[in-house]
């Protein structure tokens, strides 16, 4: 097992490596000198030339890239030149509203999306599985941020039940805060759930065709323990492992509904720092994102290898 | 089961629920494969709904000039945010443009984007694929590493990334989407080379003298383009929904230029007074997805092989 996890390990440093490079050197290509930057458009070549050796700029690229490597991993995102604020303050404001926004979907998606599929498997073919089809055939289709535009127009704009957008604080008012969780966090989740239901009807329904599942009905088991206790229990191992990809998508989706609602996280700090061209701080919220995403596969690969040891076994890939 | 020497057929698999092109198929047996592709997507419903919609929209976006009544960018002073009426047939937005224009011309957009994407995307991909399945070793090793690396983020984070390089433009977004969808046809066709290398028609190939270029190209890719149409159709309705979520961020289509995107975030200062701003892009966007959701289930079913009615 460690021997697995080491191994996986391993296998996402290149991932790491490569992304940092082209994060590094996209960045640095752009035209405009970064010393200028700093220094201001009336700065002496004297100063420029201070600015360039204190920052390491007149040294060549690959010397400059472990500069830079060597700076994030003391913490030092650089400044943004659009509001003078470390980079690393800006993330650290940011970082609690998306995870909440991610986390909230992810709960939505799975109590929506667990329940409505099994529903769907147990009465395959019947009313309860057409009605669960259609909807995530529609919740997969709409757009999101289409979606959410129309529930603002709805329920903020034409009813009044909930503020069209922004974000309260949990602590201080719980209740005021769903209200401003509610919408973008369903709004999110639809899509996932509807994928989720899908996958959960699919796995259930090759589940409830295996020869245990026959044994255990030939045996007595009465319909609900069939579905519950030896059914379902089989038919979550590959949903779990989904689950954990789910919420990387989650996040790469929270850019678009965190514009949509004025919700002040990563996404929209992305999404405004490119407007502003605030490169340091794209830079450093790309490299956050890569982190993130590489870390969540490797938990999800692990997660996988504990739950099925043949892939453990292979040494193999997980998708 | 058991089988009395009585019942032993010949080896003739007739599918049970949709019958082959029927008894007077014979014209349709004649035709180039894919006109009988067309004609088995067209038998559904979904499938008939679904190529519909797309070709309808694909001709709209095409005569976008002739249909419209108005230039898409064309102001008109005082008729700012006009609802739904006889002279703007879906009202006006916030600059006095009509946009039932812009709409249209919009569809380009789409379409430009989709297509472009996709084509770059799939050639990329399918040629890398290609390589890395045929020759395997250390060729394979780096190509897929690089693809492993692409997939472990959201095509749209990627999109992000590509476009925070090159700046916004529409045709950043689709050069972005284009590296998005790279690794998705590179793993396909790998797969599917590397169970088509080892046929007999590869050897026999090779024992005639040809080379490994001439092999690839000529028998092996046109073995493998099944699942990767259906692939191309995903990945075309992923294209044209991404183009409207980058747009709508901003990074795609710049103003004034139409994109069912940027009108969508435009319309969201004016939610109150004009909610049809809004309404008909997401519409005609929604539309767009359903039908390309459509036709690729439907192509899947036509060119499966385990329901195949097509010889």
């Amino acid at each position: 097992m460690v021997a697995f996890i080491i191994r996986r390990f391993l296998a996402s440093v290149p991932v790491v490596f490569i992304a940092t490079v082209v994060i590094f050197l996209g960045l640095r290509l752009l035209p405009g000198d970064p010393a200028l930057v700093l220094a201001g458009q009336d700065a002496t070549p004297e100063t420029l030339a201070a600015i360039r050796a204190e920052n390491g700029l007149d040294q060549p690229l690959p010397v400059q890239y472990l500069i830079w490597l060597n700076n994030v991993a003391h913490g030092n995102l650089g400044v943004s030149f659009f509001t003078k604020t470390p980079v690393g303050q800006l993330l650290q404001q940011r970082i609690p509203a998306t995870l909440e926004l991610g986390i909230a979907a992810m709960i939505l998606s799975v109590v929506l999306g667990i329940p409505t599929g099994i529903v769907a498997a147990v009465r395959s073919r019947r009313m309860p599985d057409w009605l669960v089809s259609a909807f995530n055939g529609l919740a997969v289709a709409v757009p999101g941020f289409w979606l959410g535009i129309l529930a603002i127009l709805l329920f903020s704009l034409v009813l009044g039940w909930l503020p069209p957008g922004g974000r309260g604080d949990f602590f201080k008012d719980p209740i005021g805060e769903l209200k401003f969780l509610l919408l973008p966090a369903v709004t999110l989740a639809l899509p996932f759930a509807a994928g989720l239901s899908r996958l959960v009807k699919g796995t259930m329904l090759e589940v409830l065709n295996d020869d245990y599942v026959r044994t255990a009905r030939a045996k007595g088991v009465d319909e609900n323990g069939v579905v519950w206790h030896h059914a379902l229990r089989n038919a979550l191992v590959p949903v779990a492992t989904i689950l954990g990809l789910q919420f990387g998508r989650l996040l790469g989706g929270a850019v678009i509904t965190e514009s949509v609602f004025s919700w002040p996280g990563v996404g929209r700090l992305i999404r405004d720092s490119i407007g502003n061209r605030d490169y340091a701080v794209v830079q450093a919220c790309l490299l956050l994102l890569v982190i993130v995403f590489v870390v969540i596969n490797l938990l999800t690969d692990i997660t996988y290898g504990v739950l099925d040891p043949r892939i453990r076994l292979s040494g193999g890939r997980s998708r | 089961m058991t089988t009395s020497a009585e019942s032993v057929a010949p080896q003739v698999v007739v599918p049970q629920k949709r019958r082959p092109f029927p008894t007077r198929g014979s014209w349709l047996r004649r035709q180039p494969t894919w006109v009988q592709v067309l004609f088995s997507i067209a038998r559904g419903p979904m499938g008939a709904f679904g190529l519909g919609i797309v070709l309808i929209m694909a001709l709209l976006a095409l005569f976008a000039p002739v249909i419209a009544p108005y230039s898409p960018v064309a102001q008109h002073p005082g008729m700012e945010l006009k609802p739904p009426g006889a002279q703007f047939w879906l009202g006006s937005d916030d600059l006095g443009r009509d946009l039932f224009s812009r709409i249209l011309f919009g569809a380009r957009v789409s379409f430009a984007v989709g297509i472009i994407a996709t084509a770059l995307g799939a050639a990329v991909g399918i040629s890398t694929g290609l390589l890395s399945g045929y020759l395997g070793g250390w060729v394979d090793s780096v190509i897929m590493r690089i693809y492993d690396a692409l997939l472990a983020f959201p095509g749209i984070i990627i999109g992000i990334a590509v476009i925070s390089i090159l700046g916004p433009s529409t045709l950043n977004v689709a050069y972005a989407l284009a590296i998005g969808g790279m690794p998705f046809f590179a793993r396909l066709m790998r797969s599917s080379v590397l169970s088509e290398r080892e046929r007999e028609y590869v050897y026999a190939a090779r024992c005639i003298g040809a080379g490994n270029g001439r092999i690839m190209f000529r028998h092996v890719m046109p073995n493998t383009l099944a699942p990767l149409l259906v692939q191309l159709s995903l990945a075309m309705g992923f294209t044209v929904l991404a183009e409207a979520g980058l747009s709508f961020l901003g990074l795609g289509t710049q103003p004034p230029d139409p994109s069912w995107g940027t009108m969508l975030n435009d319309s969201r200062a004016y939610l109150r007074e004009a909610p049809w701003f809004g309404l008909w892009p997401g519409v005609a966007l929604t539309i767009l997805l359903v039908a390309l959701n459509f036709l690729s289930d439907a192509l899947r079913d036509a060119l499966d092989p385990h329901r195949a009615n097509l010889r």
